[in-house]
């Protein structure tokens, strides 16, 4: 009989999906299948397989060749930096567990670190407007059960939240739902063609940047009030006829995703976006929600909420938790070369921010922490390896909806891999030591 | 473990009837005990006040919609110095949502060693324990919420008591819960469509039951399943003027029935923050207060307590599973408006709100919770709470007995609104002159709030055999004159003493303490109809898979307190 594991849940992305199924060897050793996941859920689970996989820390060194080092000397260099760094910028933290994230917080706090995650080049400006106008949301089961009405504003789950809509927004049978795809309208917001919008009733194309101008029209049309011929593209007669479409649903679900928070305007596109739906509670039903990437920054957001009280951009460095994004953001740090020190864990800068922030890491003592070879590996100056939360070893995640759910330990890593949580307890233990506590 | 000889205090202890008098109270192996040998460690209590650890009933410091607060309040960290870390401390801040940490070291501070959170949404349980988790010193147990419970609101309506106790007990044990908690009976189901439920025979949609079916047989099966504490009820119609009757009327429901359980608890039923629901009038415009009738009826009724809800006219963060309440509030004064609704179980709305005294209204909500207190006949029976944050953050509470305490505390107050003929007009607070004494005290903020909760074979009183949590306060009784030294000395205890461990030495916390986590086990009959019902409803209209619902103890509750309960029959 097959050696299955069930109820699996997956570390990709904030969908977290976590009804998948895994298929292992006999002896429990190797995954051989991944089921019910996504192509690139599945991949994540298969890739951790890879025979050429990098099991131990990788020191660079000036000829920018690579030398193996021990994960003590790793642990040792890390704290190092960090103890030796005025002010250190500790990156990351959405593709680990909140357990790790803890850990992390306490290192933070004894260095005097920036913990910055990343949202603050993903939804930080949907936190910003949060923290502006609040947000009625809900989760994505309530959404399942009830909503006759899906907005998609900027987010395309068709390629970036593969199972979104199977699972919870379009074509599952909910409680009040109960014709599945039938029960509901959705309408599709972009300036795009996506695979999204080819599913949608209503595809409303507006011109790009223009996001601001449509919703603020929409809440126009909910009034019943005169609007210019064409706003941001699309003739006022469809814009009305969106609105009474809104406005006649029992349940309406909004969901948003980078389209709007890091296009022109960002967090007052979002700030609008949540008018929309107050508005429409006036009328009928609406609840909003933000499409997270990565499936634990979400949880990176919670636990540095109930430990410092602040959602990413968390300043440390004066021995009480600042808050200020467009000086404690990451990039802005970077780009005004105002820290001195780069520890990256649970995401990948190289490949998302800018290349003048990815050229200050190269520069910086640096270290990344990361199962994977990726390009921020490549700029850091110590690459340490460790196990996959959600493959190798468990951990608490947030989901999209802000609902908790804990990831499970599939397989054992490779021999003598760590977990995050036991590296980062390595460098709390010699930061102790540093700092003579 | 070290022992400990709390020497010459002035003792105030209701449970052993200690008033004031001298006394030296021992601890050894983190109990209290009779006597202790010639090596125990002396603090002098001289000129002080000793009590047991203060136990708080109802407020709101961990789980989802606390930590939307802190988050979506960056401000709220401006109305409080962040404090730095120190020796064991970690760095701590918010005002009115603070982090967890501030939360244990505040709480400490005042003395208190046990604090009951008061709503967990089921689905966000494991949130909820995390925080509790990371919350320093004080012992811990969470409420879930079963009022707007898909499953409860199914078997009552279909008249399933011993089906609905079943998935309780199944629910308590999942989510590692204390106590059934119900907000807004049906309310906040019918908010899932943007409705309320505003009197106890609103008709839930869709579920077709009233709040009263769902109180009364909530009320059944807590005493079915003879849990420690009884129902926990915020009830319908919250903050609105006229409340008074939808709030007697759920407190009739709980007439004639009687409590059943092996822990010392006489009432079936704990009103939270009835100060919220203690108002006359129709509109804002000619709101007034009914105090009067909500303590009588309460005075009245031996198997009900009530927790207050003191406003205490700050800038505060409101928070409930109250759902409609929320959006409602929002309406009055345009802030920021959060709302979170659980797929099948609850939901839940964060609104900023300003108490300013020179509103009268807010006059009035703060001159209710201390008339309802100063009308109460037996303190044993009416907590302290602010519902921190909603009425005022729970850090207020020393300034609350300074108001209970003094007379003249209060005409201060009066002094400083704007609209001080229309507050003592519409309230008969300004016709008081009862003072509470601390012994009453001590029954508002531990005895009365540990027997309610059924752990007063643990907390709440001095009494040999009990948990060592004590606390020292810098305030002689005898001596003291002026009301703001009150407010000081129980804002700032000078020794602090959880299961036998010193955590605050001198006014300095020197230790974090070996926090539990309360919850109930409760064993009933095995019941397949329920074993069904969940794994269908966890099938089809959940979008969490069954084996991922339950809170294990490794990562959430790494020190547990259990009680086993045997509800099988």
């Amino acid at each position: 009989m097959a050696n299955i594991v069930s109820d699996v849940i997956c570390p990709f992305c904030g969908t977290l999906c976590d009804d998948l199924e895994v298929e292992l060897s006999d002896d429990g050793k190797k995954i051989l299948e991944v089921y019910h996941a996504c192509a690139i859920g599945a991949e994540k689970f298969l890739h951790s397989q890879a025979e050429d996989r990098i099991t131990r820390p990788r020191m660079m060194q000036e000829d920018g060749t690579t030398k193996e080092v021990s994960y003590e000397e790793a642990a040792k260099y890390t704290a190092k930096i960090l103890c030796e760094a005025k002010k250190p910028l500790m990156y990351g933290w959405s593709s680990t567990s909140c357990e790790a994230q803890s850990v992390g917080h306490s290192v933070a706090e004894a260095v005097g670190g920036i913990v910055d995650n990343t949202a603050t080049v993903c939804h930080g400006s949907s936190l910003i407007a949060v923290q502006d106008v609040g947000i009625p949301s809900c989760t994505l089961g309530e959404a399942m059960n009830r909503a006759d009405r899906v907005v998609f504003w900027g987010c395309n789950p068709a390629h970036a939240h593969p199972r979104h809509m199977s699972r919870y927004s379009v074509y599952p049978r909910g409680f009040f739902t109960g014709k599945g795809s039938k029960s509901r309208k959705v309408v599709v917001i972009d300036p795009r063609k996506t695979d999204t919008a080819s599913l949608a009733d209503v595809h409303l194309q507006l011109e790009q940047g223009r996001d601001y101008e449509l919703l603020s029209a929409l809440r126009v049309a909910f009034r019943g009030e005169k609007l210019p011929d064409v706003v941001a593209g699309i003739p006022k007669d469809q814009i009305y006829e969106a609105a009474d479409l809104l406005k006649s649903g029992r349940f309406v679900i909004i969901y948003f995703g980078m389209g709007v928070t890091q296009s022109l305007g960002k967090n007052h596109n979002i700030d609008i976006a949540i008018g929309v739906t107050r508005d429409l509670n006036d009328y009928t039903k609406a609840a909003i929600m933000p499409m997270r990437g990565h499936y634990n920054v979400t949880g990176s957001g919670e636990v540095l909420g109930w430990q410092y009280g602040f959602p990413f951009c968390v300043d440390l460095s004066r021995g009480i938790a600042r808050y200020n994004p467009g000086e404690t953001s990451s990039n802005d740090l970077l780009m005004r070369d105002e820290v001195d020190a780069v520890f990256v864990l649970g995401s990948d800068p190289g490949a998302h921010f800018p290349i003048s922030s990815v050229k200050k890491i190269s520069e910086l003592p640096s270290v990344a922490i990361d199962p994977h070879l990726t390009p921020t590996t490549a700029v850091c100056k110590l690459h340490v390896p460790v196990a996959f939360v959600g493959v190798e070893v468990g951990g608490c995640c947030y989901r999209m909806d802000n609902v908790p759910i804990e990831s499970r330990k599939v397989v054992d890593p490779p021999e003598g891999m760590l977990t995050d949580q036991e590296f980062l307890e390595m460098v709390l233990a010699e930061v102790r030591k540093c700092k003579g506590v | 473990m070290a022992e400990y000889l709390i020497k010459n205090g002035f003792v105030f202890d209701p449970v052993l009837g200690i008033n004031g008098d001298k006394k030296d109270i021992a601890i050894k192996d983190g109990k209290i005990v009779e006597s202790v040998g010639a090596s125990a460690k002396v603090i002098d209590a001289a000129g002080k006040t000793v009590m047991a650890g203060g136990v708080d009933i109802h407020a709101h410091v961990a789980g989802p919609k606390v930590n939307v607060g802190r988050n979506f309040r960056p401000e709220d960290k401006r109305q409080a110095t962040y404090e730095p870390g120190k020796g064991v401390k970690r760095m701590s801040g918010g005002f009115s949502v603070p982090t967890v940490f501030k939360t244990g070291y505040k709480y400490a501070d005042m003395g208190y060693t046990t604090v009951m959170e008061a709503a967990m949404p089921p689905f966000y349980a494991k949130h909820t324990h995390e925080e509790m988790r990371d919350t320093p010193i004080i012992d811990q147990g969470a409420y879930p919420v079963f009022g707007n419970n898909w499953f409860v609101l199914e078997y009552l309506k279909n008249g399933e008591a011993e089906n609905t106790a079943a998935y309780i007990a199944w629910l308590l044990r999942m989510t590692k819960g204390f106590a059934i908690k119900c907000v807004n009976p049906g309310g906040t189901e019918a908010w899932g469509w943007g409705l309320n439920c505003t009197s106890v025979h609103d008709p839930v949609p869709y579920f077709d039951i009233t709040p009263a079916e769902i109180v009364k047989g909530l009320i059944e099966a807590n005493e079915y399943l003879r849990l420690p504490h009884s129902m926990h009820v915020h009830s319908n119609n919250l903050g609105n003027p006229g409340n008074y009757e939808t709030t007697l009327d759920t407190l009739k429901l709980a007439e004639g029935i009687s409590a059943k359980n092996n822990f010392g608890r006489e009432q079936v039923l704990h009103h939270t923050h009835i100060q919220f629901h203690s108002y006359g009038g129709t509109t804002w415009g000619d709101f007034e207060s009914r105090a009067d009738k909500i303590a009588d009826y309460v005075n009245s009724q031996k198997n009900i307590t009530c927790d207050i809800g003191f406003v205490t006219l700050d800038e505060t963060t409101t928070m409930t599973a109250d759902g409609p309440f929320e959006h409602h509030l929002c309406e009055l004064n345009h802030l920021k408006w959060a709302n979170v609704d659980v797929e099948l179980e609850t939901g839940s709305g964060v609104v900023p709100y300003v108490y300013s005294p020179d509103v009268f209204v807010c006059g009035i909500q703060w001159a209710i919770g201390l008339e309802i207190a100063l009308l109460a006949k037996d303190h044993m029976r009416y907590h302290m709470t602010t519902d921190h944050p909603n009425a005022g953050p729970f850090t207020r509470y020393p300034r609350v007995m300074k108001w209970l305490m003094s007379a003249k505390a209060r005409d201060e107050m009066f002094a400083g609104m704007k609209n001080e003929d229309k507050v003592r007009d519409r309230t008969g607070l300004s016709t008081m002159d009862r003072e509470l004494s601390l012994y009453e005290i001590a029954m508002m903020t531990r005895a009365g709030t540990a027997k309610a909760l059924g752990l007063s074979h643990m907390y709440g009183s001095l009494t040999p055999g009990l948990c060592g949590d004590v606390a020292v306060y810098d305030y002689n009784p005898e001596t003291a004159s002026d009301p703001e030294a009150i407010e000081t000395a129980f804002g700032k205890a000078a020794f602090l003493f959880k299961q036998g461990e010193l955590i605050i030495n001198d006014g300095e916390i020197v230790s974090n303490g070996n926090k539990r986590t309360l919850w109930v086990n409760v064993k009933t009959n095995e019941n397949t109809q329920v074993e069904r019902d969940i794994a269908l409803k966890f099938n089809k209209f959940y979008t969490v898979s069954q084996k991922n619902y339950e809170v294990y103890a490794h990562h959430y509750v790494p020190n547990p307190l259990v009680f086993e309960i045997d509800a099988t029959v």
